[in-house]
């Protein structure tokens, strides 16, 4: 069970979050002048690195607030986190 | 049968009975002791060979003693309390869970603290104690019912008094700190992320709650478990009548019972000899130590001592008999027959870094002690005495008020003062351990490696021989440490097994990963309260007595109690559902629909917001009308469905399926927070806030007008797709002119605590059908309305279900829209929502049914052209039918397709989904 700090609520269990996948993949500019492909990249592909990896968090049993947090996958360490998200 | 327990040793007795027969044993005994001091060898025959076993340990390492009793399937005797009438069978074979329900009441806790200390032996209470100092707060747990660790076993003092005393006192002083809480029969069972360990309680039959787990979250963690002491592999060695040397030691000192009369020690290290030296001090005759080593230790008084000899051979079937011995790596093997019913084995001691490696620490090996200890971790834990190879009381002691200060300190606390350890007595330093795993033989099919699960050494070498390298393979390969107690006598054995096998050294194999739980733990225990009625929480209505009291049985969604059908007098389901489809079909009808999600969404951009939301249009919706609504995933397929109703210019009130009613909130905080947060819209769930009452069928807009002499109830006043506030019965009201049913009908909402008043009110007007969720389904399926999860299923677009028009072409973008212009959303081949009528019209198809073209099966793999997602009994269409999933559906109108079910091929031909007034002519009643 980690312990996620909340940039909101502080440290908090990790049963009161949902997880959100990577950070920084925007909702494209226009999708509409995206080819198939370009689209379905934003849609369908994730990074899925060992160690540091950028991603989202929601508090969602907290103060319901969305933040990004850097998370080192092999160790569970989490490392740095953003407010916006 | 003879008593083997201590002349003069005290105790309250205690009858009980195992595998049948009545025995006598003393407070303080587990099964265990109890049994040995009966004189009762055998107590359980192995899973997979049947070999008659006995007890080889005395604590959670007990590989062979498994009994039953109770409602409890699988308990080891090492660990079992004697009480007053216990009834124990050993388990022979399999465990097998009981039918009885488990009645006991089981509980959780959650903690923190500063400094948690697994383990209250000489080195935890000394790390506990110095922690303490500081002023940090402290919690200690240990798994047994007396603290000391190895003190109660060995019988050695500190500070002058006996270890067990010592440890007692002054646990109990620490108990009296505000800041302290000492756990007792508390295992620390696993170590997760972040310093969270989980422990179990076990209070016993007469405590509030039988056992509790606890959850603590700590700062920092002393890891003070110990040591076991580890098995050697030779022949013979699951004979009843083997035993780790110190586990006989601590049935001499804990209990005053001795496992034999004459024993022989097999060792690879001094500490056998100090139990040797009990043994004999107690009454069991010393044969002779047989010492792997070529320079021995001290015998005790009168013992023989074989240096540089292993045990070759156990005699005796069912237990000991004769130990033979022969000299080690001797060209003149000369065997020799010793007569013994008992033999202590030491091949050494392996330190329990099991938590340390959960913790995600890695481990070292450790050349003087041969075996792993706790080497770099990133958690915050430090690990203390035995646990990391310190093997003196006094080096115990030090090295345990050293980690609680280390510990402490790392927590913010300051160290005062420092700890002083009391006094122990001198100790001979140890002389260099021996190390050897496995005694060399021709025939391995009797060195047992893993008593419980019956793997020899032959069986590690079968694996080896078949190619194996890993150690984590060899453990899948022969199921070698997969047993109740995980491997952890057998585990670092295996380990140098399979070492010995390929001539690799056993640093450079490593042990298998280590995994929580580090003993047993029951589910019941794990589930806690969280049972039955209190597994998930329960959502009831407003209404909910009223649908108690006319005997609605109740479906669940989500976490609801919906009404399910209200029965009549010997009516059973199909037949109140047929009655109540048909009163809405042609009369009036009322349902509870107060679980629909309702989100209200507010603020200068909402409009704006909805638009991206949904794939319709909803800024074009005037104040005071209504409009159905679909969100899709950004990858086009259907998420949700609802009624968008508009209050204001700046505020919508959005209902939202059932199930779907959190997740739909959360999608669209989700959407303002991280994607569009320049947009000033505001979401609150209003759920609760409304009770809810569809009033469906042609007759409901004279109840309504009778109800609500306010409103203006005609077409033209209150057109269909638009809400008015009113007064209905008295109560203050927002009606809906929607329809689920096809029906002309209306919603009333009111407060929720206004619900039954406005329930009962159209009950009383005498003429109004309650419903329920069924009758509703079997509505909305005639008229063709899907239902999102279960007509969808995460793989269908707004098409697929025939509602393109419900995709808005105007707006420039909406989340979902770039999909629909994806190759694969076009396809001609995509499933459709279509209708099915079966050629047998009292035929029902079973939902989840597959379709396929031809009226024979062909050769498997048989393609399937989708499958039946509701299906249901019609009174108005006098038949059965169904909704469907299928290929290219609509182009296949009037096609037969075929339903396999068992042997049988049922024929169904296909229609539209829309099945009832699909001109909609009977909206407006
Ligand atoms: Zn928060």
């Amino acid at each position: 069970m980690l312990l996620i700090p909340c940039p909101w609520c502080g440290p908090r269990d990790e049963a009161e979050f949902h997880y959100g996948g990577q950070a920084h993949v925007a909702y494209p500019e226009n999708p509409a002048a995206l080819s198939d492909e370009e689209w379905a990249r934003y849609l369908f592909f994730r990074d899925n690195p060992k160690g540091r990896f950028a991603e989202r968090w929601n508090h969602t049993a907290g103060c319901r607030r969305w933040f990004n947090a850097v998370r080192n996958t092999a160790t569970n360490e989490i490392e740095a986190r953003e407010v916006t998200a | 049968m003879t008593s083997r327990r201590m002349t003069g040793w005290q105790g309250e007795p205690v009858r009980f009975r195992f595998d049948g027969r009545d025995y006598e044993g003393v407070r303080g005994d587990t099964l265990a002791s109890a049994l040995l001091a009966n004189g009762v060898r055998t107590v359980a025959a192995s899973p997979a060979l049947g070999r008659p076993r006995g007890i080889y340990a005395a604590w959670t390492e007990e590989p062979n003693a498994l009994v039953r009793y109770g409602v409890e399937p699988m308990a080891q005797a090492t660990t079992l309390d004697l009480a007053e009438g216990l009834d124990a069978t050993s388990l022979r074979g399999r465990g097998r869970l009981s039918e009885e329900p488990d009645t006991g009441r089981y509980d959780a806790v959650y903690a923190h603290c500063d400094v948690l200390v697994v383990g209250a032996g000489p080195a935890g209470i000394a790390a506990a104690t110095a922690a303490a100092e500081t002023g940090a707060r402290v919690i200690i747990a240990d798994d047994r019912p007396i603290a000391g660790g190895s003190l109660p076993d060995t019988a050695e003092t500190v500070g002058g008094v006996p270890g067990a005393e010592w440890a007692a006192a002054t646990l109990a002083a620490l108990d009296d700190r505000p800041d302290v809480r000492v756990l007792s029969r508390t295992s620390v069972f696993g170590y997760y992320d972040d310093n969270h360990l989980v422990a179990v309680e076990r209070r016993g039959v007469d405590a509030y709650s039988r056992e509790r787990v606890w959850r603590i979250r700590a700062r920092r963690v002393v890891l003070a478990t110990g040591a076991h002491e580890r098995p050697i592999a030779f022949a013979g060695n699951d004979r009843p009548g083997v035993m780790l040397a110190a586990s006989a030691r601590a049935y001499v000192n804990r209990h005053g019972v001795l496992p034999g009369e004459r024993a022989v020690v097999f060792t690879t290290n001094d500490s056998a000899y100090a139990a040797a030296r009990d043994l004999a001090a107690a009454g069991v005759e010393i044969a002779a130590i047989v010492d792997t080593r070529e320079t021995a230790g001290p015998a005790p008084d009168g013992a023989e001592v074989l240096a540089g000899h292993v045990v070759t051979a156990v005699g005796g079937e069912e237990g000991v008999t004769s130990v033979t011995v022969s000299a080690s790596d001797r060209e003149d093997r000369d065997d020799r027959e010793i007569e013994a019913d008992l033999l202590l084995v030491s091949g050494g001691w392996n330190p329990l870094v099991h938590l340390f490696s959960q913790a995600g620490g890695e481990l070292r090996h450790d050349d003087g002690i041969g075996s792993f200890v706790p080497g770099s971790v990133r958690q915050a834990v430090e690990v203390a005495g035995a646990a990391r190879g310190v093997f003196t009381l006094a080096g115990c002691l030090e090295d345990g008020a050293a980690a609680g200060a280390r510990a402490a300190e790392a927590a913010g606390f300051r160290v005062e003062s420092v700890f002083e350890t009391p006094g122990t007595p001198a100790e001979e330093p140890a002389a260099p351990a021996g190390h050897l795993w496995l005694v060399p033989s021709a025939d391995y099919g009797t060195h047992f490696v893993d008593l419980q699960r019956d793997v020899t050494v032959a069986d590690v070498m079968k694996a080896t021989g078949a190619g194996l390298r890993s150690v984590e393979h060899v453990k899948r390969y022969t199921t070698a440490g997969t047993a109740h107690d995980q491997g952890k006598l057998s585990g670092v054995l295996t380990s140098a097994v399979v070492g010995h096998a390929l001539g690799l050294p056993l640093a450079d194999l490593g042990t298998t990963t280590f995994r929580a739980p580090y003993v047993p733990v029951g589910f019941a225990t794990l589930a806690g309260r969280d049972r039955g009625a209190l597994h998930d929480p329960v959502r009831t209505t407003s209404l909910h007595e009223w649908h108690v009291v006319y005997g609605a049985p109740f479906e669940n969604v989500g976490q609801w109690k919906r009404p399910w059908y209200y029965p009549r007098a010997g009516e059973d389901m199909e037949a109140a559902v047929l009655r109540e489809c048909h009163a809405v079909r042609t009369a009036v009808g009322a349902m509870d629909a107060s679980t629909l999600g309702k989100i209200d969404v507010q603020g200068p951009d909402a409009a704006e917001f909805l638009d991206r939301i949904y794939t319709n249009m909803m800024s074009t919706l005037k104040v005071g009308a209504i409009r159905y609504g679909v969100m899709c995933r950004p990858d086009g397929m259907v998420f949700d469905d609802g009624t968008v109703i508009r209050l204001a210019d700046d505020r919508f009130l959005v209902t939202t399926t059932t199930g779907n009613a959190a997740a739909v909130l959360d999608w669209m905080e989700e959407w303002l927070q991280t994607e569009w947060p320049q947009l000033r819209v505001y979401c609150t769930s209003v759920t609760e806030h409304w009770a809810t009452v569809a009033l469906a069928g042609p007759g409901s807009r004279d109840v309504l007008a009778g109800l609500a002499p306010g409103l203006a109830v005609d077409a033209a006043s209150f057109p269909f797709m638009t809400w008015r506030d009113t007064e209905v019965a008295g109560l203050a009201a927002r009606v809906c002119r929607i329809s689920f049913s096809g029906e002309l009908a209306y919603e009333i909402n009111v407060n929720a605590w206004d619900g039954l008043a406005l329930w009962e009110a159209v009950m009383g007007t005498g003429v109004v059908t309650p419903y329920g969720t069924e009758t509703m389904h079997v509505l909305r399926a005639e008229k063709g309305y899907p239902i999102v999860g279960q007509d969808t299923d995460g793989t269908v677009t707004p098409a697929d279900l025939g509602m393109d028009w419900v995709v808005s072409k105007k707006k420039p973008d909406f989340i979902g829209k770039r999909s629909f212009a994806r190759a694969d959303t076009s396809r001609p081949d995509r499933k459709h929502l279509v209708g099915l009528l079966p050629a047998d019209a009292g035929r029902l198809l079973p939902e989840g049914a597959h379709l396929v073209e031809t009226s024979t099966l062909p050769e498997p793999p048989v393609p399937t052209l989708g499958h039946v997602t509701s299906s249901y009994r019609s009174a108005v269409l006098d038949s059965t039918f169904a909704l469907a999933l299928v290929s290219g559906g609509r182009d296949r109108m009037g096609e037969v397709l075929y339903v396999p079910l068992g042997d049988e091929q049922v024929p169904v031909t296909v229609t539209s989904h829309i099945l009832y007034d699909p001109e909609g002519a009977r909206r407006d009643g």
